[in-house]
């Protein structure tokens, strides 16, 4: 679904990326892991268009999206949430979602300034909906209050409804469960689950160990700008190469190759 | 009738200035809630004056076609000096779109032929009906009520919320706010080409800085969460003179510090849907106490309730 090959990105002089290439499968669960600085949000904002690689290519479904614009992209069917969480405070949690359904509420000019059935609708199929995806993620029961009035968790869950408003076949999560409680953390992972369970691909950075080897079928491990390590969770928990970059490497321990 | 007659012909001018102002003042309403402070609106309204002048006077265009012209010219200004100065924000849009002003002003001083110069233009046909006022002030509002109902005022709330937000949301940032720019023009521009043909004549100086802040102060004023905000706001700050007609001189300074007062105590302006609903929440005891204080007062309350807004 999503493939990325040979992902360069340069920050001046500052090599933050270099030769990322993985595929995340259509239909899968995939996790990108690495310490703090590796650069896994760079690789999000890349996908989505916020920034532009040095090198290489990013496809999405056989269609390169170098070069387009945020906006297109998410129009192609990629949703993403935020690790510094960005919703629309001001907002209810209902506008929020349908704000994610803007690309897909289609009337013309005459529809909305004269309130035509056609408008009334849309609007009404688009209420619906936005409450469908908020009791998805159990927050339907206030969907008039305004989102800044929301819990850390509750936030991160009303950007989930709304990254799923885009109707997105492939949902990008930046560390899902950060700062929350270990029942929210609980709570969304279940959640999480179902989403997939519907046919949406999800890929997400995460750093909670438990979350990521609980949910996802594949992984990819990012150290220093570079894919170190990929496979299935129990194949990640082994490879020495990972538990080096997560915990040190024992200087007394003969040195293996490969350590930058 | 005969003491309304008579008030209408001593104050037909100022509420008709009051329409002119409610329009303004909607004009950077609209860029307002793209989260855009642009502040060319004053000179967007100079473009339509003098646009919708020189058509009745040199051109013979019977009034209609002035005042499609005064839409229309400001409105393509807007669509051509958008593209650059759109995608800076904060005080650097702010900047850029006050510098545009001064062009327009310099341009419309210097180009004596066409425009008179520092002379202005005299002898504007009295064309403006005040059914005119009236039928523009209610178009516009109806306008942009629809129009905040649809996607595209969702569009706008979401982009001055977090633009990045909303550009993964799938809203095309750079299409929108160059459509409040553009819109918000066209509406400065007809206020421009009414009002000229309400007062015989424009000069260049009437289209500049303290124009631009005027605008920008009505539209705080009343507050940007909605459509009354503006309009409450130009009708304050068009009265507000003529109430205080003693202190004239000070009128640029009043203004001043009514905006700073403003900003300290009420940052979300004076009509604040959200404060109304506080203090409904809070009226069974209110009226426990009183039981005349079932409506809202229409002057800004003590500054403490004003901050019990949600954090």
């Amino acid at each position: 679904m999503l493939k990325l090959s040979h992902v360069s990105k340069h920050f001046g002089g500052l090599a933050v990326l270099q030769d990322v290439s993985f595929e995340v499968p259509a239909g899968s669960v995939f996790g990108l892991i690495g310490p703090n600085g590796a650069g896994k949000t760079t690789v999000f904002n890349l996908i989505t268009g916020l920034l532009a690689p040095t090198g290489g290519e990013i496809a999405l479904a056989g269609k390169s999206l170098l070069g387009m614009a945020p906006h297109r992209i998410t129009r192609l069917g990629l949703g993403r949430t935020f690790q510094n969480i960005r919703i629309f405070k001001e907002m209810s949690l209902l506008d929020n979602v349908i704000v994610g359904m803007h690309a897909h509420l289609d009337y013309g000019l005459p529809a909305w300034l004269l309130s035509l059935p056609g408008f009334r609708a849309q609007e009404r199929r688009a209420r619906d909906r936005a409450t469908e995806l908020l009791s998805w993620v159990g927050l339907d029961s206030n969907a008039a209050d305004l989102a800044d009035n929301l819990s850390y968790g509750d936030q991160r869950k009303l950007e989930l409804a709304r990254a799923l408003a885009t109707e997105p076949k492939l949902l990008l999560l930046d560390e899902p469960v950060a700062g929350m409680n270990a029942s929210e953390k609980v709570e969304l992972l279940t959640q999480v689950r179902t989403i997939a369970q519907r046919g949406y691909t999800i890929f997400m950075i995460e750093h909670d160990m438990r979350f990521v080897m609980g949910l996802c079928e594949q992984i990819a491990v990012l150290n220093f700008g570079r894919v170190i390590a990929q496979g299935t969770p129990d194949q990640i928990r082994c490879d020495p190469q990972v538990i080096e970059a997560y915990l040190g490497r024992d200087d007394d321990a003969p040195a293996h190759e490969g350590a930058p | 009738m005969m003491t309304f007659e008579n008030f209408w012909q001593i104050y037909s001018n100022l509420v008709l200035t009051v329409g002119v102002n409610a329009l303004l003042a909607l004009s950077i309403w609209l860029t307002l809630s793209c989260g855009l402070l642009a502040m060319a609106n004053a000179a967007f309204m100079g473009i339509g004056a003098y646009t919708a002048s020189l058509l009745t006077m040199n051109v013979g265009a019977p009034f209609p076609v002035a005042l499609a012209g005064g839409i229309a010219a400001p409105t393509l200004v807007a669509l051509l000096i958008g593209g650059p100065t759109l995608r800076l924000s904060g005080v650097y849009l702010a900047m850029a779109t006050l510098g545009f002003g001064e062009v327009v002003r310099v341009l419309i001083l210097n180009a004596e032929s066409l425009t008179g110069g520092a002379l202005g233009l005299n002898g504007i046909p009295q064309l403006t009906q005040w059914w005119h006022v009236l039928v523009a002030v209610i178009v516009v509002l109806l306008l942009l009520w629809r129009l905040r109902r649809s996607r595209i005022g969702r569009a706008f709330e979401a982009i001055r919320e977090d633009t990045v937000a909303a550009s993964l949301m799938g809203i095309g940032a750079m299409a929108h706010k160059m459509l409040a720019f553009a819109l918000g023009a066209g509406i400065a521009g007809l206020a421009g080409a009414l009002n000229a043909h309400l007062t015989f004549f424009i000069g260049p100086s009437e289209f500049g800085f303290d124009r631009g802040v005027d605008i920008l102060t009505m539209t705080i004023l009343g507050g940007t969460g909605g459509l009354t905000g503006p309009v409450l706001g130009a009708l304050i700050i068009t009265l507000l003179p003529e109430l205080l007609r003693s202190f004239k001189d000070f009128r640029t300074l009043l203004n001043g510090a009514i905006l700073v007062l403003i900003v300290l105590f009420l940052p979300k302006g004076l009509w604040d849907p959200q404060r109304f609903k506080g203090w409904f929440a809070r009226a069974p005891r209110a009226g426990a106490r009183s039981p005349r204080a079932g409506s809202p007062p229409p002057l800004p309350p003590a500054p403490q309730p004003a901050s019990g807004g949600p954090r």
